[in-house]
């Protein structure tokens, strides 16, 4: 029988792929590319297009409406990019984009060919008309490895995917040998990215070298600290990409079965994820005698039930074989007996989406990137107090300063820089002496915090690091599994002693009590999760010990944050007769009028929700808030026998 | 009378379990998707419905239990008509996620975990959906909703309640129909 190589096949896929393009686009019609990952629908991308739909209706317009994954620029959501050949722009890419926005662009632009420059961010690729977005900082400055094609394709296309080239890397692997998988992954010296930065090609090795006749290969998406959502956001944008990155790994190792373990809490990340492993099978990407070859991959998705400890390796798969998910003791290692006692690879989505890249342009171009120990680059969800919030591309050996203030823009409402929160539960809290220590596992490590997966918080003057501290702590005291004694009795020890730190209860050897709590919690558990739970409260006591101190000695919160430790009142000077807007804000009813028609706050009422700050007009700007709470005066409600007089 | 209305409701419930257990198969490995499954049809698991699993499986029903409790996305009771699941993620706690659970719950008159009386509502606390950089966010129905303010909340309920009267009228109206047609 006439065989083709995988590559050939391949090759006529993509022909085949770029056909169907090609005819689904055409030169005279507009293209409008519309952000619709969970971050652009929670924005409302949703309804951007339905107005961009009806307007092009009412005006009877011709256009091709796609919905790709994410750019990362969260900040700016919706984001459409819109191209339109006729009217000699280059494709543009429009941010904040509401149904408003959308049916204007369609009448200004689409219909009289005015691109409407106010609402763009720039033009997606350099022209000589106007500025595109690779110039800005937030482009330029990343690097683009995983994240390459994310926001650009369509993420339900597999056509958009094999146009690219997409399973290229696949095909040729597949006319090689698992060997030279194995050597170029070794070789290219990555780290995975689920947080440990395990070298990948090591742990490939074990399981390729494992005796057995069936080995499983785990894409671990579990992503469960609580502020982290790169994962996420690469499944819902770029899912073929991490399909291809499993296959190679599965014939690298010699699996023939794959699972993708998707935490609960991402539903489009599932569908989308669901259709693309349909897709590749049906073109025979997956599945039985994958390009004609003689290796076979079935890959299938688990869904997780929220429980942060089934990221760890061992209680993942204990979950998956419909147990509770308590981590064991290793050795043995996944690697030698995992999954029903079966050689078992878990890696990150980061790290398997990383892989295709490697192999198409070759180990030595990935090690050009980054540093010498920790090659390639870092994905971050930066969020908090941050001006450009989202996902960002940088190569390893950035600094976190160029990261922070240089790719996402700095701190707004000129407010100073108090931390940088890195690595989730696990990590710990930077001060801003480590603002020039570089993105790497090492440096991070060195400096306290944790690579981790990915997830940091940007926080200004107004965070409380006692209170930061508080909250992982009530995280990680409410996931551990409960096995190991440590883990459970002493977060939730130190639990109770941040609780009354914040509640203004805190005694003088409460600190040194969290100190050595700490330490025992670390030395006496089983997994990450308690060995690392200490570290938001170590990091915290090392960098900010005055914030602790002010705590426990003048019951103050200098970031004013604590709600035991602070009192709102209204500054009579300040106050205008007659403005009511604080009064209808108060959520309890707290805010009275005094005897001489000013407004004032009953201390026992109020909880302390902030709202009037808001609702009192900059012009008066009369609500302060102090620490310590008997800082506020304490004003008299009238007797309603006074009546109003 | 009241309790009758649930009793078959429960029982119906159950039939529809019984009947859709043979899609999977009798493999211990497929307790959590069973329960998953469960859950996404009916929205909870009572103790009838584990024991149905645990028959199926043929474990014992603490085993079951067991299983389930250790898992947060398990729900042992029916939650509301309208769930509210306030992120309590890293970023949204930043931003004040718990004032806007606090009003919530305010609002309800219930405490996280907990649904009203009437089984209209219910408020859930979740770590982070994924949208770190709208914080505070809300996930009412399954619609995300980033920056969340509590006067957001007050338009939310309003627009509850609107529904909830235009339903009544819309009923209202289809019996006075239903009456002049016959
Ligand atoms: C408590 C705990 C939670 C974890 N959560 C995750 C997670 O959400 N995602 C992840 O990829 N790895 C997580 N890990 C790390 C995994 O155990 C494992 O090391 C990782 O998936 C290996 O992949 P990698 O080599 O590609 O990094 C977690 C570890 C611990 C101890
Ligand atoms: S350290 Fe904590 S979470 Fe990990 S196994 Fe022990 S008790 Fe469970
Ligand atoms: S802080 Fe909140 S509760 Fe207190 S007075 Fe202001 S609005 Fe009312
Ligand atoms: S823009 Fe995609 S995650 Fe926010
Ligand atoms: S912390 Fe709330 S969405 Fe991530």
């Amino acid at each position: 029988m006439h065989k083709l190589d995988p590559e050939k096949r391949l090759a006529l896929l993509a022909e085949e792929a770029r056909k169907r393009q090609a005819q689904a686009s055409r030169e005279d019609v507009p293209t409008l590319r519309i952000v619709m990952s969970t971050c652009g629908l929670a924005a409302g991308a949703a309804e951007t297009r339905a107005a961009f739909e009806e307007a092009l209706e009412r005006r009877g317009l011709e256009a091709r409406i796609v919905a790709v994954g994410c750019l990362g620029h969260c900040y700016a959501e919706p984001l459409v990019v819109i191209h339109h050949p006729a009217s000699g722009f280059p494709p543009l890419c429009y941010y904040n984009i509401d149904p408003g926005k959308a049916r204007m662009l369609v009448d200004s632009f689409l219909l009289d060919g005015d691109p409407a420059l106010e609402y763009v961010l720039g033009a997606m690729v350099p022209n000589d008309l106007l500025p595109a977005v690779t110039d800005f900082p937030r482009f330029s400055m990343e690097q683009r490895v995983v994240m390459e094609h994310c926001g650009a394709i369509d993420p339900h296309s597999l056509d958009d995917y094999l146009a690219l080239g997409g399973y290229g890397a696949l095909a040729t692997a597949l006319g090689r040998s698992p060997g030279w998988v194995l050597d170029e992954v070794a070789r290219s010296g990555l780290r995975g990215r689920g947080g440990a930065g395990f070298p990948t090609g090591r742990k490939w090795r074990l399981a390729a070298e494992a005796p057995a006749d069936s080995k499983v290969v785990i894409c671990n998406a579990d992503e469960g600290d609580p502020g982290a959502y790169m994962d996420r956001t690469i499944m819902e944008s770029n899912p073929h990409q991490l399909l291809e990155g499993m296959a190679l790994c599965a014939y690298a190792v010699g699996a023939e079965e794959a699972i993708v373990y998707v935490r609960a809490e991402y539903p489009l990340a599932v569908r989308t994820i669901q259709r693309a492993i349909d897709d590749a099978r049906k073109a025979g990407l997956l599945g039985e005698r994958i390009l004609g070859s003689d290796f076979s991959l079935h890959i299938r998705v688990f869904q997780g039930s929220g429980a942060f400890v089934c990221g760890e390796e061992t209680a993942l798969i204990q979950s998956i074989e419909g147990r509770r998910g308590m981590p064991q003791h290793r050795p043995p290692y996944p690697v030698e007996a995992g999954l029903w006692g079966r050689p078992t690879v878990v890696n990150n989505v980061k790290t398997l989406s990383t892989v295709p890249a490697i192999l198409t342009r070759g180990a030595h171009w990935f090690r050009s990137i980054g540093t010498e120990k920790s090659p390639g680059t870092a994905i971050f969800s930066v969020v908090g107090n941050v001006t450009h919030a989202g996902l960002v591309e940088i190569p390893m050996g950035t600094t976190l300063r160029t990261l922070i203030f240089d790719v996402c823009g700095g701190i707004p409402k000129k407010k100073a820089f108090k931390a940088v929160q890195i690595g989730g539960p696990s990590g710990g809290c930077l001060s801003g002496d480590f603002l020039d220590t570089s993105i790497d596992f090492d440096s991070l490590t060195e400096a306290g915090a944790m690579m981790g997966s990915g997830g940091m918080v940007v926080m200004d003057e107004d965070s409380c690091m006692v209170d930061v501290a508080r909250y992982f702590l009530d995280f990680t005291q409410n996931e551990s599994c409960g096995k190991c004694t440590f883990c459970r009795i002493g977060t939730r020890h130190l639990l109770l002693i941040l609780d009354r730190i914040t509640k203004g209860e805190g005694r003088e050897e409460d600190l040194e009590l969290l100190d050595t709590l700490s330490r025992d919690i670390r030395d006496g558990s089983l997994c990450g999760l308690g060995k690392t739970a200490p570290n938001p409260v170590l990091t915290s006591l090392r960098y900010f010990r005055d914030e602790y101190e002010a705590h426990v000695r003048e019951k103050r919160c200098p970031a004013l944050k604590c709600r035991a430790l602070t009192a709102f009142y209204i500054d009579l000077d300040k106050c205008a007769r007659g403005c009511d807007a604080c009064v209808g804000c108060c959520p309890v009813e707290a805010i009275f009028t005094t005897r001489g028609r000013k407004k004032a706050i009953d201390q026992e009422l109020c909880v302390k929700c902030g709202e009037c700050v808001t609702a009192c007009p900059p012009e008066y700007d009369a609500v302060v808030r102090v620490s310590p709470a008997h800082l506020a005066p304490i004003i008299e409600r009238p007797q309603p026998s006074e009546g109003r007089g | 009378m009241k309790d009758d209305a649930r009793l078959s409701e429960e029982e119906t419930m159950l039939r529809s379990i019984e009947a859709m257990l043979p899609r999977f198969e009798k493999n211990r490995a497929q307790l959590i998707p069973i329960l998953q499954a469960i859950q996404e049809e009916h929205q909870y698991l009572s103790r009838e419905a584990m024991r149905l699993v645990a028959d199926y499986l043929e474990i014992s029903p603490s085993e079951v239990l067991g299983v389930a409790t250790f898992y947060n996305q398990f729900r042992f009771h029916p939650p509301g008509r309208h769930q509210i699941k306030v992120c309590l993620g890293t970023a949204c706690h930043v931003a004040g996620g718990d004032i806007i659970l606090e009003n919530f719950e305010r609002k309800l008159g219930i405490r996280e975990g907990e649904t009203t009386p009437d089984r209209e509502y219910s408020v859930e606390r979740v770590a982070c959906v994924g949208c770190c950089a709208l914080a505070p966010v809300a996930v009412v129905d399954d619609k995300v909703i980033g920056h969340m303010q509590p006067s957001k909340i007050e338009g939310l309920f309003l627009q509850f309640d609107l529904q909830r009267e235009q339903e009544k009228a819309r009923e209202a109206g289809e019996e006075a129909d239903a009456q002049a047609g016959s």
